[in-house]
């Protein structure tokens, strides 16, 4: 039996052939390798990150929450649910804790959920995977697995907004935290604490709606990795390392540039630590490859 | 003009702060805004408002209905939560800005054009199909939301990228054709049918 198990919410990202389906991959691996199960929540929905607004008034966008708070309840009763994708963990930790706020509130959730055969009573605690790293599994612990000290590689921990905002990881700070860092540094690469753009905005989905201006911010984000002589970047955001990585060509078009800057997820930087293959670690899902990654990994 | 906003305008006159706490979501912060304008400053995208958040509270308070709700300036908010965390009251800024965004579309103010309101809505639509996103089709929507022929020049625009996505398995074309889904859409589709039953209940009790 494994040591740890959780209630997983992947995320719609995370699906086959979705956008960072290379996340949940590399956090499968991951899972392996520090002998915790995860068990998917039957038939989860979206949570309609941050971007539902629009159309999605506040209780229909947190019914979407609530539901899948209440299939947790159902199938993995007992377990804490985890996240892996900063939106899904954010939209279900702000819904669970509106409805803890306003009791109103609660009851029109399950008004809402009654329709589709469901009820909640939302003791579930709503927590990040980081969180399960740093709180459940600890750093001196992540270190002792390591099998390939990623010797050699010099990684900015771009933590991004909302793995870190409004709600962030217990002891760290809004401003600067440090969390990611801490992780490299388990993991025998070399951390760069004072990368300054480690909390920067992407743009999130205003990439898609507004590409001119979240561009811009991109670049900045990866020209401060640049001048603080990083080799890649490591991000535990699926939305971060996509903008992040995917728009280089189109920003090397509009600025001049000449980006080619890898953006990895920490569970990758773990896998590979821990002696797993380039596929395990789902670097083969990498648009710029991170080659010094690569090179570990294939030794 | 929505019948709604009409009402909304007869019932609140010339309180537009009352109109506010009423009806916006964490509306009832407005008032506890200290003029200071750290939200404003830490906006990433604070250049680009014509009103940034600082300024949205105090027009509130000035009753500059129109101006607040007709403006775009809500729909620049990338949801960073740097406000949030920054604000000395400890306003749901954040949380207001979408609040408000969502409650000028309800009455028909909202900006026709404005993209980032157009995309919310695409992927509004697009999640509430299925009850999961189809990356797929979101990135379509948004390419042809402008007509055909834009769409095509946004899709051969990007299509070197929409290449490396596929052959990283990070885009695939079988999503075209139906796609990740859950198995209970239909009762997914009703509770949130239900929830916006009560949530315009309440909106119209307050006309």
């Amino acid at each position: 039996m494994a040591k740890r198990e959780y209630s997983y919410y992947p995320g719609c990202s995370s699906q086959d052939g979705a956008s960072s389906s290379n996340l949940k991959r590399s956090i499968d691996t991951m899972c392996e390798v520090l002998d915790v199960k995860l068990n998917e929540i039957p038939d989860w929905n979206c949570c309609s990150a941050s971007i539902g607004y629009g159309s999605g008034g506040v209780l229909p966008r947190m019914a979407l929450s609530a539901r899948n708070i209440a299939l947790s309840e159902q199938h993995n009763a007992g377990q804490d649910i985890v996240a892996t994708c900063a939106a899904c963990w954010l939209a279900t930790k702000e819904a669970a804790e509106r409805f803890k706020e306003d009791e109103n509130f609660f009851q029109e959730a399950n008004t809402a959920l009654a329709e589709a055969n469901l009820k909640m009573t939302n003791q579930t605690p709503i927590r990040h995977m980081c969180e399960v790293l740093i709180e459940d599994i600890g750093y001196e612990a992540l270190s002792e697995g390591v099998k390939k000290p990623l010797e050699g590689i010099k990684i900015a921990g771009y933590v991004g907004c909302q793995t870190n905002r409004p709600f962030g990881i217990a002891g760290e700070s809004f401003e600067n935290p440090m969390y990611l860092d801490k992780m490299v540094d388990s993991l025998g690469a070399e951390a760069i604490p004072t990368y300054e753009k480690k909390v920067q905005c992407c743009g999130g989905a205003l990439a898609f709606s507004e590409p001119e201006r979240s561009q811009e911010m991109i670049k900045g984000i990866i020209e401060a990795a640049y001048d603080n002589g990083a080799d890649m970047i490591a991000t535990p955001c699926p939305l971060c390392q996509a903008n992040v990585e995917i728009y280089q060509d189109q920003i090397n078009e509009r600025f001049g540039t000449k980006f080619e800057m890898p953006v990895v997820y920490y569970s990758q930087l773990i896998d590979v630590a821990y002696g797993r293959s380039a596929e395990d670690a789902a670097l083969d899902g990498q648009i710029i490859k991170a080659k010094k990654l690569d090179d570990i990994a294939a030794k | 003009m929505s019948d709604m906003n009409t009402a909304m305008v007869e019932k609140y006159r010339n309180d537009f702060l009352k109109e506010v706490e009423a009806n916006v979501e964490e509306g009832q912060w407005v008032k506890m805004c200290m003029q200071c304008g750290v939200c404003s400053g830490s906006c990433p995208l604070g250049n680009a408002w014509a009103h940034p958040p600082q300024e949205i509270f105090m027009m509130i308070r000035a009753g500059k209905r129109d101006e607040v709700l007709k403006s775009d300036s809500m729909w620049m908010c990338t949801s960073c939560y740097n406000c949030i965390v920054r604000c000395p009251r400890e306003l749901p800024i954040t949380h207001i800005m979408h609040g408000l965004a969502t409650y000028s579309k309800r009455l028909g103010l909202a900006p026709k054009t404005q993209p980032t309101s157009q995309f919310s809505e695409i992927f509004w639509n697009n999640m509430m199909k299925r009850g999961r996103v189809n990356e797929l089709k979101l990135g379509l929507s948004l390419y042809f939301k402008d007509g055909f022929g834009q769409g095509i020049k946004n899709a051969l625009a990007n299509q070197k990228l929409g290449m490396s996505m596929m052959k990283a398995k990070r885009m695939s074309p079988a999503e075209f054709f139906g796609g990740h889904g859950i198995k209970d859409a239909s009762g997914l589709q009703k509770m949130i049918k239900k929830a916006e039953e009560i949530e315009l209940a309440k909106l119209k009790a307050n006309t």
